[in-house]
């Protein structure tokens, strides 16, 4: 269900960006997304990513076929590697085709390097493309998992398209650089609406403007003057704005305080970084990217995991939630409730990877989720 | 003849007063600057007395209690310092905000300050006072530490970080425009300048306090030229000093580890650009306990200010309930930053143990003794 809504909150939120879209308001409710589906299945492009995103997907992907998913992967071997034979650009407008074929896909995280210069990052460039503009990333406590911090259920919604990332530099003389912050009214009030239409289909009570307005007066000040112009229109949800630096150190003291919160590209960085701290580790926090034909699955924290490459050490839960999220999204319920709840009672019953504490790898925690869904 | 003569002249001043400048300041390229003194020391000397002379800015709320019990209790640990109070009350000039001259003058002379919270006037025109002390005496390095307090419980132990921030540049440039209706460009601003300042200034501070380690955090996968020069520009410093480790890593991770687990970050400082510096730095008070306990220091070229970042709670004001315990840590940096590190060893290890006893603390951290109280087992100790 969640997924499904999320995808009702981006069409909704988009109505009003006839310029973007190309699209009189009149055709808007008749547009009614639906993903191909031929001989029962849904093809749906994959994306595995770098570093873990091969053994992770592996793992998604045997799940899948022991639940007889009505799913045909499309899978796409991107990488932000500079790897020998292929340009990785060719693949790169491979893997956007097919998702804008499919509307769908499952994607890890794609490597990006700091040294080569003009490579724009594959994950912005993507989201840019598709305009994927809302990031979803969900924050709660596992059941059976204690950390820090209990109780912990908030929910980061992060403009995905523009702000920071507008990827806009140059160097004004050797050794003075500046970098453009892009922000406008229209995409500050589709992310805005998207996060009260979130909140009013998913039973939030609270939504929360993250900025830096009181340094960045005009570019964050419209964004947070354009969310409390869209708050008007929800008077039934409690509306507030806090600065970013507040609501970091409000995130590790009383992180209970959140619930929805909506904020420009940049801080949802560092607070879904800080959320998934709270609550166990990048590979369990599930994410979703959506814009208004398309929608694209991630793991939330983007994390590419280079460092564990290959161990077989990866912690797929936050791949196989996203893939969850991806299964509510294409209306397939039954099987995303069956997954989620097994990987909700594997953890339970204490099968830990190592980044969890423990020293359970990738295949044996995709085993113990099969034998788990056996059971359910 | 005389008029290429005095364009000689001129040119000559041009050319020389630059270089004067960029002595004083350390502003040299890396290449020349490793026997140079370092960036930012201290220059200020005894009086007749035999005593430094500081500036005080108490500040406004509840600034003059717990600037009282900071001189108690530095005038019970005999430290030789004498205090010339200010009032930077802003007025109007040609207008804009501007500090009063006579709080200029006596900061210059002294090339010191401790400042307690000053409430920011609400009106158009008003420029924050913290940015214009800022801006005043180019106060380049915001350094905040952050070390657990030992006796008041959070979810987070033994967290022990020291972070330097660039503070003049970055997203906080100030540089923002509409370029048409509803379409705003703000401008992230980064020179090598001001970078490679605060970094040599990072280096030197890591060495300062004994630690062995220097990271820079940055998104230089997104901001490939303004962050990427950034952290070219510490590879380039990180070479006059050999001696310290140094590497880099990617903001996302800095907030995903220090929250997970603070204690990595023990033995190292770490340096990062305005905003990020900003949130982060924000962040670790948030594990300890918030701003009411964190010390600050503004390091420019000459004069530096060392302040207590929380606010200056008017509600509570005047009723001796606030926590002098940032403003007291904050005057404890200032002493190491004089050279008076064993009268700070000696007052910081009275306040660890009065806050660790837990008798004699102050409403916020769960106790009930007042502002004062707090001070004078804190000069029992001593």
């Amino acid at each position: 269900m969640l997924s499904r809504s999320l995808f009702n909150a981006a069409k909704t939120a988009a109505p009003r960006n006839v310029v973007r879209q190309t699209r009189s308001m009149a055709t808007v409710e008749s547009d009614i997304f639906k993903p191909t589906k031929f001989g029962g299945k849904y093809t749906v492009t994959l994306i595995p990513g770098d570093g873990i995103g091969a053994e992770v997907s592996e793992s998604v992907k045997t799940i899948f076929k022991q639940d007889n998913v009505p799913v045909q992967w499309e899978q796409i071997d991107v990488t932000g590697l500079q790897s020998g034979t292929v340009d990785p650009e060719v693949l790169f407008r491979e893997s956007v085709n097919s998702l804008k074929r499919n509307k769908v896909g499952l994607k890890g995280i794609l490597y990006t390097p700091v040294e080569r210069s003009g490579h724009q990052s594959f994950n912005v460039a993507l989201r840019q493309e598709l305009d994927i503009y809302a990031s979803v990333v969900m924050i709660k406590n596992m059941p059976g998992y204690t950390t820090r911090h209990s109780n912990v259920d908030m929910c980061i919604i992060r403009e995905n398209t523009e702000g920071e990332y507008s990827g806009l530099e140059h160097q004004s003389v050797p050794g003075v650089v500046e970098s453009l912050k892009i922000v406008t009214k229209m995409k500050s009030e589709r992310i805005s609406k998207f996060a009260f239409s979130f909140a009013t289909a998913n039973n939030r009570k609270k939504v929360t403007c993250i900025h830096k307005a009181n340094i960045m007066k005009l570019a964050d000040g419209l964004f947070r003057r354009t969310f409390h112009e869209v708050a008007a229109q929800y008077p039934q949800l409690e509306v507030n704005d806090m600065i970013v630096d507040n609501a970091s150190m409000q995130a590790v003291s009383r992180p209970q305080q959140f619930d929805v919160l909506v904020m420009p590209n940049l801080y949802g960085s560092i607070l879904s970084n800080i959320g998934a701290a709270l609550v166990g580790g990048p590979g369990i926090i599930p994410g979703a990217n959506m814009g208004r034909e398309h929608a694209v699955f991630e793991p939330g924290c983007r994390h590419v995991g280079l460092d564990i490459q290959g161990r077989d050490q990866a912690n797929p839960t936050a791949m196989i939630l996203s893939a969850t999220m991806m299964l509510r999204h294409l209306g397939l319920d039954d099987h995303a409730t069956r997954i989620s709840k097994a990987v909700y009672g594997v953890i339970e019953d204490g099968v830990r990877t190592k980044d969890m504490g423990g020293n359970t790898t990738t295949h044996e925690f995709t085993n113990a989720v099969l034998h788990k869904m056996e059971k359910l | 003849m005389s008029f290429v003569r005095s364009l000689t002249i001129a040119s000559r001043s041009v050319s020389s007063a630059p270089f004067i400048r960029a002595r004083a300041i350390g502003l040299r390229t890396y290449a020349t600057s490793k026997n140079d003194q370092p960036v930012a020391k201290f220059l200020g000397t005894k009086n007749s007395n035999g005593n430094y002379t500081v500036t005080f800015i108490e500040g406004d709320g509840i600034g003059p209690e717990i600037s009282r019990s900071v001189k108690e209790i530095f005038s019970a640990a005999k430290v030789p310092i004498e205090w010339e109070t200010v009032d930077v009350t802003p007025i109007l000039k040609d207008g804009k905000t501007a500090i009063p001259d006579a709080a200029i003058q006596s900061v210059k002379k002294n090339y010191v300050a401790l400042k307690g919270p000053l409430a920011t006037p609400i009106g158009k025109g008003h420029v924050s006072l913290n940015l214009t002390l800022r801006r005043t005496f180019n106060l380049f390095a915001n350094v905040r530490p952050c070390r657990s307090v030992p006796g008041y419980k959070t979810p987070y132990d033994n967290v022990d970080t020291v972070l330097i921030r660039e503070n003049t540049e970055g997203e906080y440039s100030g540089i923002e425009h509409e370029v048409v209706d509803g379409v705003v460009q703000s401008i992230k601003l980064i020179t090598r300048k001001a970078s490679e300042r605060v970094l040599r200034f990072g280096f030197q501070y890591a060495e300062s306090i004994g630690k062995q380690h220097v990271r820079v955090v940055h998104k230089a996968t997104i901001m490939k030229m303004s962050d990427g020069l950034f952290v070219s520009t510490a590879r380039d410093v990180a070479k006059d000093f050999p001696q310290i480790e140094f590497d880099t890593e990617l903001l996302d991770n800095t907030c995903l580890k220090m929250v997970t687990d603070p204690k990595v970050y023990q033995p190292m400082v770490l340096v990062m650009p305005n905003l990020y510096g900003d949130i982060v730095s924000d962040m670790c008070a948030g594990l300890i306990g918030g701003l009411g306990l964190t010390p600050s220091a503004n390091i420019g070229d000459e004069c530096s200010i060392f302040e207590a970042v929380h606010g200056s709670a008017p509600d509570i004001a005047g009723k001796d309930l606030a926590n002098p315990t940032a403003l007291l840590l904050s005057s404890m940096m200032m002493l190491q930053h004089m050279g008076l590190g064993a009268h700070a060893d000696k007052i910081t290890k009275a306040i660890m143990d009065t806050l660790a006893e837990g008798k004699s603390i102050t409403g916020d951290l769960g106790g009930n003794a007042t502002n004062s109280q707090y001070a004078q087992a804190i000069i029992a100790k001593l």
